[in-house]
């Protein structure tokens, strides 16, 4: 019992930290927390379920096209909304407050042409039989959701640390002006940022599309607590510190619903997120650090 | 009062209400605005104080006068909470906190019965009226006015536009950004108080993300240079729903519109003036 | 005379950089001591250290007596310490008479009750926190635009504003950071003749600067700092023949030639 909870918390914490992956990546280096996040996630999901149910498309095709739309809408909104408050160097409370209230357009205006009702993958697009291993249940779902975290946190790390580019961009994390002197672009790699974490975020929300099987313009929105709770446990900025936070969170919580109570979910997350910010601000591995006012 | 003032008042009682609650709203998010931070846990403080002042009058059967000084207890308990750890570190910390905590909110009333769970809270005597919400906003907007117009109100522009540089000038800006979140919990409970007991009925979904991001387009569309430039923002963004039919349905799509809008193209609002201050 | 502000071992570590490098300073009351060095040699970080904006990773601060290693900055303005920054940091929107009242925040009795209360002794507070802001407008010359927003002034007078802002408490201890950047030759002499009234008026100067010929005219005690270490430390007399601050301006290969020619012709 304790053994299958552990699973399914661990297999939902790594749909928490797959969301969250981007989300820290793009404060990290673009120094903006981007609401508009969220809706990439329901975008992704959205668009596997019209590749898939109207165009008939297998899913590991749809998959990886739906990230690769779901960044290019990242880049589009982030050339619309923050291009321009960075070139003025507005505070970054404006790109909050600008992200907010287009995330609340679109949300609204999913619904409006989406409507409001939860759907669903057709039955053909994964297999709904669980395989066993040592009395633990666990769904191809479930299985794709793990390989998938394991292979774009490995993916992302690699790119930060092994490559020229991850130097660029830490070095833009560091300092934009300076990395701006040395040469780099910094309006191309901000670009490439947004590109990265719409994508991460358009795949999340199709691995946690197919997870629960409901889809629903919304969606994007419950996970942003998560997002919250996971890039500030873990550190903003810090990719490891994500992936950590992010499967203790789905741990925390299928123990939480299993053992106490199934609607305290929530207020658990949040008094982890509040206690983090009372004892360790910069983050439960204390890593990235909290920029001071 | 001649009769048809009173048919017409009839006709709009709630639409008055909705706007000098949508007021206070404004005021309060006006204040933390005013001191350079982003607090989003209006709609949040004003649930807790809708929560907490109708469960003292429907299960403690307070009289009103008492039920709405205290509704803001619990969300100024909660804006100490958050406020206490959040606001030694940059601004995005309250941000992030203070949207979640509606999130939160909402999860919990949906799951505790003795808070209506999804249904609830119905049979809410209708105790407030135009006087008592038109009177606290007009409390409010004076004693925002008189606090503006003071030494305090120099500060809090000071750090607004630069917060090291108001630092540095011997201001103690932590007090000030704590005292500014307060307030803004104390006037959304009221108004949240307030709303309680005009509908009657509150449930869970009213004062989570929506709600939040509805009361940042007011002060926004307004502007923040003076406590006058959010309420008209409130008021505009109430009334026009009502007038054009059309946009009713857009009502979200259009908010979220107007606070991309003011942001990009309209820093300052659509009354930019500021308060003049000098020891005449 | 006991030190005004005293840095000992003072050290600011950022990842894989030592901006500051255990400085040890002391600044006599009275004089105008000027910071110099190459770029990038830790001199704004030394301010944002003694200011409070920046806390150090090692070493203590000591300001007229009392430590304040660990105090806020808005408690070290209330001790007698003002600054100004090196980009302009004015609050645009205010006008020019409000901007120098913010540095008056500190001297105004009671909080929020007082202000809803309408005291009248917050009245007299106004009043004359506005006489001694006029007050010091006047002697940095710009109290004809008392009433003009701050953002539309020229920037020359920007730079006075910001001086004017800080002097407004009467602190003990003023911080200038590159006070004469960006001004024209008769602008800089105009700053010069400012900056002894400061201090023949009583307050001690601490400034940061670039324009060498600006600080050793002015300056009565000049440290050298060099990749966050202090190289030397004395009257401005002999920082010009230091070889050390030569090597750091110069760099090593024109030190040692400059160093060579002295040696074949002696100086005058």
């Amino acid at each position: 019992m304790l053994a299958q909870q552990l699973t399914n918390g661990l297999v939902l914490g790594a749909t928490y930290a797959l969301f969250a992956l981007g989300f820290t990546l793009m404060f990290g280096v673009i120094r903006v927390i981007n609401l508009v996040y969220g809706f990439y996630f329901t975008a992704g999901a959205f668009i596997v379920l019209f590749l898939t149910r109207t165009l008939g498309w297998p899913i590991a095709a749809a998959l990886p096209a739906a990230a690769l739309l779901s960044g290019c809408i990242a880049i589009v909104i982030d050339a619309l909304l923050l291009t321009r408050l960075r070139r003025v160097g507005a505070p970054e409370l404006s790109s909050l407050m600008v992200t907010l209230g287009a995330v609340l357009a679109l949300y609204a205006t999913a619904t409006a042409v989406l409507g409001p009702d939860i759907k669903r993958f057709p039955a053909s697009v994964i297999g709904a039989e669980a395989m066993e291993f040592a009395s633990i249940r666990i769904t191809q779902a479930q299985v794709l959701i793990l390989l998938a975290t394991a292979v774009l946190v490995g993916g992302l790390l690699a790119l930060m640390q092994g490559t020229r580019l991850g130097l660029a961009l830490r070095a833009m994390a560091e300092n934009p002006d300076a990395a701006g002197l040395m040469g780099i672009d910094t309006g191309r790699l901000a670009a490439l940022v947004s590109f990265i974490s719409g994508a991460l975020a358009g795949a999340g929300g199709v691995l946690i599309g197919l997870n629960f099987n409901a889809i629903q313009p919304y969606m994007g929105e419950a996970m942003m607590l998560r997002g919250f709770v996971v890039i500030i446990v873990g550190g903003l900025g810090d990719i490891r510190g994500a992936l950590i936070a992010g499967l203790l969170l789905g741990v925390v919580e299928v123990l939480t619903a299993g053992y106490v109570a199934s609607g305290l979910k929530e207020a658990v997350a949040f008094a982890i997120l509040v206690a983090v910010l009372w004892f360790r601000p910069a983050g439960l591995f204390g890593r990235a650090v909290a920029r001071r006012a | 009062m001649p009769p048809w003032l009173d048919d017409l008042f009839w006709t709009y009682q709630n639409l008055v209400y909705a706007l000098g609650i949508n007021g206070l709203l404004a005021l309060s998010i006006y204040v933390v605005l005013a001191v350079g931070q982003l607090s989003l846990g209006q709609a949040a403080f004003m649930g807790l104080g809708a929560y907490s002042s109708a469960i003292m009058t429907l299960k403690f059967k307070l009289p009103f006068l008492l039920v709405l000084p205290a509704s803001c207890i619990v969300p100024v308990v909660f804006a100490l909470l958050i406020g206490g750890p959040t606001l030694r570190l940059s601004g995005v910390y309250l941000a992030i906190a203070t949207i979640g905590l509606g999130e939160v909110l909402r999860a919990v009333y949906l799951n505790i019965e003795w808070l209506g769970g999804a249904l609830g809270l119905s049979g809410i005597p209708e105790r407030a009226g135009i006087v008592s919400i038109y009177g606290l906003l007009i409390l409010a907007l004076l004693v925002l006015w008189i606090v503006g117009r003071s030494h305090i109100g120099r500060a809090m522009e000071a750090m607004r536009t630069d917060e090291t540089a108001a630092e540095v000038m011997g201001i103690n800006v932590a007090r000030y950004r704590l005292g500014a979140l307060l307030a803004s919990a104390i006037l959304a409970g009221f108004a949240g108080a307030l709303s309680a007991h005009v509908s009657s009925f509150i449930s869970p979904n009213e004062y989570a993300f929506e709600p939040a991001v509805t009361i940042l387009s007011f002060a926004l569309l307004g502007g923040i240079g003076t406590p006058i430039a959010p309420v008209l923002g409130a008021f505009i963004l109430t009334l026009l729903p009502e007038l054009l039919r059309g946009l009713a349905d857009f009502r979200l799509v259009f908010n979220g519109v107007i606070i991309v809008i003011a942001v990009l193209f309209l820093p300052n609002g659509i009354l930019p003036f500021r308060l003049r201050r000098h020891g005449r | 005379m006991p030190a005004i502000l005293e840095l000992s071992g003072l050290t600011r570590r950022y990842a894989g950089l030592v901006a500051v490098d255990s400085v040890d300073l002391a600044v006599t009351p009275g004089t105008i001591h000027a910071i110099i060095g190459p770029n990038g040699a830790g001199k704004t970080t030394l301010f944002n250290l003694i200011s409070g904006i920046t806390p150090p990773s090692e070493g203590q601060i000591r300001l007229l007596g009392h430590t304040v290693t660990d105090e806020p900055a808005y408690r070290r303005a209330a001790l007698g310490m003002g600054r100004t920054f090196q980009n302009i940091r004015i609050f645009a929107a205010m006008t020019v008479l409000e901007n120098v009242l913010t540095g008056l925040a500190p001297r105004f009795p009671g909080g929020l009750a007082a202000v809803i209360a309408l005291l009248p002794s917050l009245r007299r507070a106004e009043r004359s926190a506005v006489a001694r802001a006029r007050d010091v407008l006047d002697r940095v010359g710009l109290l004809s635009k008392a009433d003009t927003p701050a953002a539309s002034l020229p920037y020359g007078d920007q730079r006075r504003l910001e001086i004017a802002r800080a002097l407004a408490s009467a602190p003990r201890l003023i911080l200038l950071d590159e006070p004469a950047a960006g001004m024209n030759p008769a602008e800089t002499a105009a700053l010069a003749l400012l900056v002894r009234k400061i201090r023949d008026a009583g307050t001690t100067v601490l400034l940061v600067e670039h324009d060498m010929s600006f600080v050793m005219n002015l300056s009565d005690h000049i440290t050298v700092l060099n990749f966050g270490r202090r190289i030397h430390d004395g009257p401005p007399g002999d920082v010009k023949r230091d070889p050390r601050v030569i090597e750091a301006y110069l760099g090593p290969k024109v030190a040692a030639r400059l160093a060579a020619q002295r040696q074949t012709t002696p100086g005058p």
